[in-house]
């Protein structure tokens, strides 16, 4: 048998099927692959072997004595350390946390093992998913399999960098301004953010409520929409969950794959995609779109004007929210606990003194920031001001989904920059997410698939984005761009990824 | 336009419950402040007659049934906390002063 690993969820779930390969050797070979790189890529911050194994013997069990199975059931998949594990430790990336097991699933972690996917481990992350490089975790950082000296982009690093380093075929983000679509454009991988509501977030550690929304991390498009598929869905426990049936994304993947584009309106955002992105970003962006144009899209220029303050108003809006939704992070009911050196112990000095030893630099600016948005007298002026900027967003949305069945950018600026280049500037750190924000301000679904290789040989993503509730379109024009790409190539462009050492 | 310097970084890190280094409050100071510069420009963007925009995707009525549903496992949640007593938290004390 070939190398497990290198096959995508699909191939598995068909040969798992098939009875060809047993969903041990599966979770064996990624375990394997694991403990032979991840101590240089650093995605996992726990690995569940044991866990794996057993839901993996359980389904080849269930599979022998001839029980239904869910298609994916025996693929292993990744958790990015955000979401909630019952029995398995979740910290968020953070010391806060540290060793903190939670008690309960989250749904879409009740969804992944409904569906009797062996869960492999827990990925790294930024601090609360707070960061675009996955250097703010509290753990170190994740490398990027493409050049161990570059970031895998964040907040979801480990999960962009465990499925291009063939360490998990399948892996859970979770995206509030790019933490999915820019890890995957930088490590030359697929990430979608799906739409606002469509895969429930009980069971995620918020950080803005009104954005976060998680979704699949993977090779391929199809891959993703299989994924989606398991996770997606209304759910009683988020009342924000979207509670219309959701039609399969994995079968709009397979019927965009034949790379029919004609008649598409493919809508350039003259606002994402000029001054400040990398010449070889432009340039990979342009062949993916002459590629639509070639399959029979039609293009067309739309204005997003508002676009401009949507980096502002997401820098109000999300510490806003973050500096709310971290106070449980108060020392009492789990976590770190820590005592001042001096003085008084009573419950407020706890709460300081535990939160100033737990939280990295990084949450502290955030959640000052957030402090000051919503402190009195500066509530109108700007947590006020970024919501108006939200709607103005929606609206141009609106406008050039007139005008466009899709919309498409360049995912990030630039490709994986070197670790520590951006650490000592938040600003220019935050730029990273110049393209990926306005979907999260607006709630549309937004993918991003490689576009091809920049000038320096890294990876560059092309983000497709739809109208809200038409994630089925993404997949659709996704894969049937990924397809036309790959017969370009002539493969995948993780292919072109040089080979990592392996660990004996 | 308001300014963060030293004394508002060591206010609002009272107000968010978050102990300071001295060093952390001279950096937070200069970093902030190029923040909020930056974030500032929302204000000259939406005219008085633009409405917010709390949620992306307004749903209203959300309601389910009324039925009991499973709790957490008392004992699996205090397993997790720093201190618990007699089934329950245990907490500092709440007030500052002699009571």
């Amino acid at each position: 048998m070939s190398d497990l690993t290198r096959l995508t969820a699909a191939e598995l779930a068909a040969a798992l099927t098939a009875g060809e390969i047993s969903s041990v050797e599966v979770t064996q070979a990624h375990l394997d692959r694991i403990a032979a790189v991840d101590g240089d890529v650093h995605a996992f911050l726990n690995v569940d072997a044991e866990g794996a194994l057993g839901e993996a013997a359980a389904v080849d069990a269930a599979r022998a004595a001839g029980e239904e199975l869910h298609p994916l059931a025996g693929v292993p998949v990744a958790v990015k350390d955000v979401v909630v594990t019952k029995g398995q430790v979740t910290t968020a990336g953070s010391k806060i946390l540290e060793g903190w097991v939670p008690p309960y699933d989250a749904t879409l972690v009740t969804r992944l093992r409904q569906a009797r996917m062996p869960i492999l481990g827990k990925t790294n992350m930024d601090e609360f998913a707070m960061g675009s490089s996955t250097e703010h975790s509290a753990y170190g950082p994740t490398r990027n399999p493409w050049d161990l000296d570059r970031i895998p982009g964040g907040s979801g690093g480990g999960s962009a960098a465990a499925v291009a380093a063939y360490e998990a075929p399948l892996a859970i983000g979770t995206d509030t301004g790019g933490s999915i679509r820019q890890p995957a454009a930088v490590t030359g991988t697929v990430g979608v953010k799906p739409t606002y509501g469509s895969v429930s977030r009980y069971g995620l550690i918020a950080l803005a409520s009104s954005l976060d929304q998680a979704g699949p991390c993977t090779r391929t498009v199809l891959d993703a929409g299989l994924l989606h598929d398991v996770i997606g869905g209304h759910d009683p426990r988020d009342s924000t969950s979207l509670p219309e049936p959701a039609p399969s994304y994995a079968d709009a993947a397979r019927q965009g794959a034949a790379g029919d584009l004609q008649g598409l309106r493919v809508g350039v955002v003259n606002e994402l995609g000029g001054e400040g992105y990398d010449p070889g970003v432009r340039d990979a962006f342009q062949k993916a779109l002459d590629t639509m144009v070639a399959a029979g899209a039609d293009v067309v220029e739309v204005s997003c004007p508002s676009f401009s303050a949507a980096l502002a108003a997401y820098y109000l809006i999300l510490p806003s929210e973050a500096s709310s939704n971290l106070a449980k992070f108060d020392g009492m009911r789990y976590g770190l606990r820590v005592e001042p050196s001096e003085g008084p112990v009573t419950a407020e000095r706890v709460m300081a003194a535990t939160r100033g030893a737990g939280f990295g630099d990084e949450v502290k600016r955030r959640i000052i920031l957030g402090t000051y948005a919503l402190s009195a007298g500066y509530y109108d002026a700007y947590y006020g001001s970024a919501q108006k900027v939200r709607t103005l967003i929606q609206r141009d949305f609106a406008a050039a989904f007139e005008q466009a069945d899709v919309l498409v950018s360049p995912t990030t600026p630039t490709t994986a920059f070197p670790l520590g280049s951006k650490l000592e500037d938040p600003l220019a750190m935050y730029l990273n997410d110049v393209a990926t924000i306005p979907a999260n301000l607006a709630g549309v679904p937004g993918l991003s698939l490689p576009s091809g290789l920049s000038d320096d040989g890294l990876p560059a993503g092309i983000q497709i984005l739809a109208p809200a509730r038409q994630d089925a379109r993404l997949y659709a024009v996704g894969a049937a761009l990924e397809a036309l790409l790959l017969q370009q190539w002539g493969g995948p462009l993780l292919a072109h990824a040089p080979e990592l050492a392996v660990a004996r | 336009m308001s300014t963060i310097d030293s004394a508002e970084v060591v206010r609002l890190a009272g107000l968010a419950r978050i102990d300071l280094t001295e060093d952390e409050v001279t950096r937070l100071a200069g970093e902030l402040d190029v923040i909020v510069q930056a974030v500032a420009t929302v204000s000259e963007v939406a005219g008085p007659g633009v409405p917010a925009t709390s949620h992306p995707i307004p749903l209203t009525n959300v309601f389910r049934d009324d039925v009991p549903g499973e709790t957490l496992d008392r004992d699996e949640v205090l397993s997790q906390a720093p201190e618990a007593e007699d089934g329950k938290f245990a907490v500092p004390q709440i007030l500052g002063e002699d009571a």
